[in-house]
């Protein structure tokens, strides 16, 4: 509900979302959990991650990982391909079998808190030519508030669009998703992820091959999310934006090389240690110099490309 | 005539009463195939029911040497069914172990499975041939389906099963959509993939087990498979799709159902099967979306108005038009003459061409916000993406070209 209250006193759609179209909210005393620290914090941290290790035919992806996304951060998960930085988000959420290791979600397991968690795949886990308009997908993240047999009511479809116009893609309700362009899909599925309203969102590789446009809407609704409260992940490619989107990075090769703010944690020995050598370090002088980057400049030549 | 008299008989259900009840079995029958095919479709199944339903045969003919084992009525239907429901299952596992277990693709599974069973159920039809009692056991109507005869209480077993099939598909098309579109997210949600792929094959099964009798266990695939396709021409939604694929399944069902019970000799499957590829093939070419005669029509159209936009554009920059196309369209709205003169009409038309070409070059400089680059196509005319002041503004700026310098 933060989520809606949020987006609706910056846009004149709170006019348009009555509270009788906003969909129930989540009740019971987890909610307000994050509100008051436990004495241990990372036990209810929105998702703590303890020695995860999950393999792929024999061979360990990902080995003994241990993370904690504090709540109202946003983290971006970095590191060379085969990192297993999409792994380590599936594993967290138990979409493929772990080998060892545990992942809580609000201090339980992820199966009973599943409805505070909304899950954005890469794009090429979808079939493109399947038969759901903008609207029919962004209403998928509504299912499991509907149940087995209720059909959509005008304020689903309401929160729908509401949902739609958030990330700037209204006008293209109707259209078949397999004629947006990849940005547009990208844009529409964060529209799902929003109209699940949950506290913790989890994106793989959000930014892959999407147009700037695209890219700074992404951005500025992730961000808005996280100052409303919520906690935000994103499997990132280009580490010249690193430390403009992001608050807190987790660098992965295989095994955590290192978590926690960009300030400290983003700094050349641990993409050293990430990259293992393999990152040129043109355009990545001083540790001190990358956090300080402003948002603003002219990117930096990006370091991710020379690590492909 | 005589023909068409009994077959308009049967659709309106005054052919008889068992006649009329097989048509509505085999209609309720469609309605449940088509709505689960639509998500077998829609989830890329369709194959892995093709296997299920070959591997019923071993199924139907070793329920039938138990019963008449057990000294009761070897084709009792259900009896028929369940046992086809567990070989059927057994081969859905199989096909589902093999995969896991080994490395070999679905579609190998499906094959060895599907040719298998099928062969081991031929062998089984033959033993059957030799036991006394099989001799009239008429289990190849199995194969490819069968009405003549029917029991009445078989058409009813049908039918409602159909019914619960279909109760099943509604209740389970939330699951199944999400599964099918984006499987990582659904797992991600809490709808287990792994439990509703087995639920939806579950579907398919039973709706394949009912459908032994009436189309047979070869075709039964088509009844599952064409609807879906066939609605696809028509819509981009997933609950239009559904909708219209369990209405093309039940109209297929039934018609040919009512078809096949003008003449006894008549196979009802093949002939089932054959009213849903007609609507396939009236979907195919008419459908306005996605339909091939809707495609040439537009590309056709989208042909005309290139050429006559470019033709125009070359006359009044003065040049000659060689292209046979552009010079008979040109000539067909009497813009040239025989001889490749312009008409008066013809000018006025390549002038208001040249024009909306001037305005949207400037309008690109001018208006910048509208996001004109985008909306330019070299065919639409101006007019119809800006507005009145717009316009007004860009021709300002035609008229005195030196002021934008």
């Amino acid at each position: 509900m933060r989520l809606l209250e949020s987006f609706a006193a910056r846009s004149p759609l709170s006019q348009a979302l009555p509270a009788s179209a906003r969909p129930p909210l989540a009740q019971g005393p987890e909610r307000g959990a994050g509100a008051t620290p436990a004495p241990d914090a990372a036990a209810d941290a929105p998702l703590c991650v303890r020695g995860l290790t999950v393999a792929y035919g024999g061979k360990p992806a990902v080995f003994g990982v241990d993370a904690t996304l504090p709540a109202g951060s946003m983290t971006a998960i970095v590191g060379p391909n085969g990192a297993g930085k999409s792994t380590f988000l599936k594993g967290a959420l138990g979409v493929i079998p772990r080998v060892a290791g545990e992942a809580t979600v609000f201090g339980k397991p992820f199966a009973r808190a599943r409805h505070r968690v909304a899950y954005v795949p890469q794009r090429a886990s979808v079939d493109w030519d399947f038969p759901a308009l903008a609207e029919d997908v962004v209403m998928m993240g509504l299912y499991p508030r509907m149940g087995l047999f209720r059909l959509p009511g005008r304020r689903h479809r309401e929160t729908a669009r509401a949902c739609l116009a958030r990330v700037g893609m209204e006008a293209f309700a109707e259209r078949q998703i397999g004629q947006l362009s990849g940005g547009q899909q990208q844009r529409v599925f964060l529209a799902r992820a929003l109209a699940q309203d949950a506290d913790l969102y989890l994106l793989d590789e959000p930014f892959a091959g999407v147009d700037a446009a695209t890219e700074t809407v992404l951005v500025s609704v992730l961000q808005s999310l996280r100052d409303a409260g919520r906690t935000v992940a994103c499997v990132h490619h280009d580490l010249s934006t690193v430390a403009a989107y992001f608050d807190r990075v987790l660098l992965l090769n295989g095994a955590r090389i290192a978590e926690g703010p960009v300030a400290e944690t983003f700094t050349e020995a641990n993409l050293q240690a990430a990259y293992g050598g393999r990152l040129a370090t043109a355009g990545l002088a001083a540790p001190g110099a990358i956090p300080a980057t402003p948002a603003g400049s002219p990117p930096a030549p990006p370091p991710g490309a020379a690590a492909r | 005539m005589e023909a068409l008299a009994a077959l308009v008989a049967a659709l309106t259900l005054q052919a008889g009463w068992n006649a009329s009840l097989v048509a509505l079995g085999a209609g309720m029958l469609g309605l449940a195939a088509g709505g689960a095919g639509a998500f077998l479709f829609l989830r890329k199944r369709a194959l892995v029911s093709d296997a299920a339903s070959h591997a019923t045969l071993p199924g139907v003919a070793a329920a039938f040497l138990v019963m008449v084992a057990f000294g009761g009525d070897g084709r009792f239907l259900p009896g028929l069914m369940l046992g086809s429901a567990i070989s059927a299952g057994l081969g859905l596992a199989l096909v589902a172990w093999i995969t896991r277990a080994t490395r070999l693709a679905e579609d190998a599974a499906i094959g060895a499975v599907l040719s298998v069973s099928f062969g081991l159920g031929i062998v089984l039809l033959t033993v059957i041939q030799i036991v006394p009692a099989g001799k009239a056991a008429g289990l190849e109507g199995f194969l490819l389906g069968s009405t003549a005869g029917m029991l009445q209480s078989e058409a009813v077993t049908i039918a409602v099963a159909g019914a619960i099939a279909a109760a099943l598909v509604f209740a389970l098309r939330r699951p199944m959509t999400l599964v099918a579109f984006d499987p990582e997210h659904a797992e991600a949600t809490g709808v287990g993939v792994w439990r509703t792929d087995l639920a939806m094959m579950g579907v398919a099964l039973l709706v394949t087990v009912v459908g032994l009798k009436i189309v047979g266990l070869v075709l039964i695939v088509a009844l599952l498979i064409i609807p879906p396709v066939a609605a696809r021409f028509w819509t981009d939604r997933v609950s239009t799709l559904a909708l219209l694929a369990t209405a093309f399944g039940g109209v297929a069902g039934y018609v040919g159902a009512a078809i096949s019970s003008i003449e006894a000799r008549l196979p009802t499957g093949p002939i089932i099967v054959l009213a849903a590829f007609a609507i396939f093939a009236v979907s195919f070419l008419v459908s306005p979306r996605r339909g091939v005669l809707a495609a040439l029509l537009r590309r056709r159209r989208l042909e005309a108005r290139v050429h006559l936009r470019q033709g125009l554009l070359a006359l009044a920059r003065g040049e000659a038009v060689y292209d046979r196309l552009t010079l008979r369209l040109l000539l067909a709205r009497g813009w040239i003459r025989r001889d490749g003169a312009m008409t008066e009409a013809g000018r006025a038309a390549a002038a208001a061409a040249a024009l909306d070409e001037a305005r949207w070059s400037l309008a690109r400089r001018l208006l910048p916000e509208a996001g004109v680059a985008e909306r330019y196509d070299g065919l639409t005319p101006i007019g119809e993406s800006l507005t009145p002041d717009q316009i007004a503004r860009i021709d300002r700026g035609l008229a005195r070209p030196e002021a934008l310098a």
